[in-house]
């Protein structure tokens, strides 16, 4: 019998060589004899130790990581894929501590196998959620979300239950489902692991959505940044068709959906929800004026409902296991689990789900387990190009919405981004100026001129040029972009700049 | 002129392939860029009257994202990330050796039509950083020295 090796087709794991790696164990193997069955899954999203080899014995998954093609030879002296005491040899996949010790809901079987695989997917819980959607009256699939507690993990964390309420209510022959793919936030990529790994489980959420609010047609808007997402994606719309979970009369229950993929094109601005409907309407993506909300007057001017790929995950586990289940996880107002990408300058990278409630310290220092430099860390992004970066007292803090709010911060998509005692925060606080200023979309004046006002007024103070009344200048202007931008862009790029001042303030007076 | 009626053919059939689509524009446009390497001048007039739209609009819309170019590429595309998550592992010392390394700033092309440069904010590959994305691949934990052998290894693809 052949032994079946894992290798994963994730992005990050191609990049540090899954491919040629794959090439290698197949020329090794033959040239020794073994026979063996190949797997391309997902990845488990423990970046740091990809490319992770896993062989099966016996129903059990062994791990070898990070492996790369150079180890080949080696691997298999020590008696790979057998029993070996190899350097690289992690033991069960399963007991590995660092996904041992998480609470994978919407992750759960990343990784476990082919994300194309229909069979793998069922065989593991999937399309549950749909079958019982499908048995529900419309009212009761939403009161189950409002009831699970889901809010948007998108960023903005709007309550998905009330937005899909609201899309129940608004009469219309057309209704859209529109999944915002577009994940543009620096330290993320949640969303593009979940669509690499279990691409069906975004589906299964966009197909719930669907019945729930009455729309029989549904758009991902995915960013063009992901060239191996768009691949998987593509296939396992045509292999859900073929299944009967998407197109006609869906398992035959008289319901029909239909799910388009697009692509963007390089802008980050269309993660903004008005700005990706007016790309997907085939125009400039500007942002537009709520109201109308899109859960009224959305894609074309008809009722639509608008989630991030992580939300529409979160439905399949609220549906299949129940509101109350879901619920359990979390605390206060945040609840179910948090999925946090440990990015940037950190020695364990990767994505790490947990409930709500743990402090941003022990994600960086138990997860993360310091820089991957070595040096102390210094400043830790969260929340993405537009969140906060908060120094060492603030590492205390909860990882919940209230809690970063507290402290004017946010959570936003969930990235964490690590930097050493080497960062300058000047220049971190006019990045976030530059980026608002390559990335507006130009409609309000507040966050197409302001930021790049922004720019100058800091290189001014950072050129010690009249530094104390340019300093008061940037707060002013920050204050106007704040209150004065169309969306969060303009409105949150303020936040990484101030916090850079208040806490890191040394930095403006070098 | 045959060049003319080629574009013209091309255009009026990508355009019909995507018949009925809601906001068919940006599709049509990925398409034809990837037909051509880029999105040529001439096409949009054409676009603009094929879809009944001005040719301001177009226009507009090309010019609004960052992936439409109006002038061909390189054989390769290196894009290099920008972004806060690269620029903790040190992206700005990686974009700028690759900068001298090829002699062209952002948006150029090399003169021998080898490499077009660019940058990107992010590409989703935050736990390994820094990024870079040279055609549709995409390297984790770029080193200078790494980027070197990525470059050499373009140039001579049978080594």
């Amino acid at each position: 019998m052949s032994v079946r090796i894992f290798i994963p087709q994730d992005t990050t794991a191609c990049a540090l060589g899954a491919n040629q790696l794959v090439l290698a164990i197949e020329a090794e193997a033959e040239r020794r004899n073994i026979e063996l069955e190949i797997v391309r899954n997902g990845s488990r999203g423990a970046f740091w130790l990809e490319p992770l080899v896993e062989a099966e014995w016996e129903g059990k998954r062994y791990a070898f990581g990070p492996v790369t093609a150079n180890d080949v030879q080696a691997l298999f002296d020590g008696g790979f894929p057998g029993e070996t005491q190899h350097a690289l040899s992690l033991g069960l996949t399963e007991e590995i501590p660092w996904l041992k010790n998480q609470q994978r809901l919407t992750f759960e079987r990343a990784g476990l196998g082919d994300p194309l695989s229909i069979e793998h997917y069922q065989l593991l819980g999937g399309f549950e959620g749909l079958r019982k959607a499908l048995e529900l009256e419309p009212q009761a699939i939403v009161d189950s979300v409002k009831e699970s507690g889901l809010r948007g993990r998108g960023g903005a964390a709007f309550p998905t239950g009330i937005k899909w309420q609201t899309v129940l209510d608004t009469a219309g022959q057309q209704k859209y489902i529109v999944c915002n793919a577009d994940e543009g936030d620096s330290g993320t990529f949640a969303d593009r692991l979940l669509m690499e790994a279990d691409p069906y489980q975004l589906i299964e959420g966009m197909a719930i959505a669907a019945v729930a609010v009455g729309a029989n047609e549904g758009y991902i808007y995915l960013r063009s940044e992901y060239p191996v997402a768009k691949k998987i994606l593509q296939q396992a719309i045509v292999e859900a068709e073929a299944a009967n979970w998407l197109g006609k009369d869906i398992q035959g229950s008289g319901k029909d959906f239909q799910l388009h993929l697009r692509i963007g094109a390089g802008a980050y601005i269309c993660g903004e929800e008005t700005s990706l409907l007016d790309s997907l309407e085939g125009k400039r993506g500007l942002v537009r004026f709520k109201p109308p909300l899109p859960a009224i007057e959305g894609l074309m001017g008809k009722p639509t409902v608008v989630n991030n790929v992580l939300s529409f995950a979160a439905v399949t586990t609220v549906l299949a296991r129940g509101a109350e289940y879901y619920k359990d996880f979390g605390t206060g107002r945040s609840r179910g689990t948090l999925t946090l990408q440990l990015a940037g300058n950190i020695k364990r990278g990767g994505l790490v789900e947990l409930a709500f409630g743990h402090t941003l310290r022990e994600l960086v220092e138990d997860y993360g387990g310091g820089t991957a430099t070595g040096r102390p860390m210094r400043a830790i992004q969260v929340g993405g190009p537009l969140g906060a970066y908060l120094p060492a007292p603030q590492w205390d803090v909860k990882l919940d919405y209230e809690a970063l709010a507290e402290i004017k911060a946010m959570l936003g998509h969930g990235g964490i981004v690590v930097f050493d005692d080497g960062v300058d925060m000047a220049q971190q606080a006019r990045f976030a100026m530059e980026f608002c200023a390559i990335e507006s979309c130009g409609k309000c004046t507040p966050c197409r001129i302001g930021s790049v006002r922004g720019v100058e007024v800091i290189d001014l103070i950072i050129a010690n040029d009249n530094r104390a009344a340019n300093r008061d200048l940037l707060e002013e202007l920050c204050e106007t972009m704040e209150h004065g931008s169309l969306c969060a862009m303009g409105g949150l790029t303020p936040m990484p700049v101030r916090s850079a001042m208040r806490h890191f303030s040394k930095d403006f007076e070098r | 002129m045959q060049d003319v009626v080629d574009l013209e053919q091309t255009v009026t059939a990508i355009v019909v392939d995507h018949a009925g689509q809601i906001g068919a524009l940006m599709p049509i446009l990925h398409a034809v860029q990837e037909h051509f390497g880029f999105v040529p001048q001439e096409a949009i007039p054409l676009l603009a009257s094929l879809l009944n739209l001005s040719r301001a609009e177009v226009h507009g819309v090309m010019h609004f994202y960052h992936d439409f170019r109006s002038q061909p590429a390189g054989k390769h595309v290196i894009q290099v990330c920008r972004a806060e998550a690269c620029q903790a592992m040190g992206s700005q010392d990686l974009e700028k050796h690759i900068k001298d390394l090829l002699g062209i700033d952002f948006g150029q092309t090399t003169a021998d039509g080898q490499f077009t440069l660019e940058p990107v904010y992010c590409l989703g590959n935050c736990a390994c950083t820094p990024s870079l994305r040279i055609d549709d691949d995409i390297h984790a934990r770029v080193t200078p020295k790494r980027f070197e052998q990525l470059l050499q290894s373009l140039l001579e693809p049978s080594a």
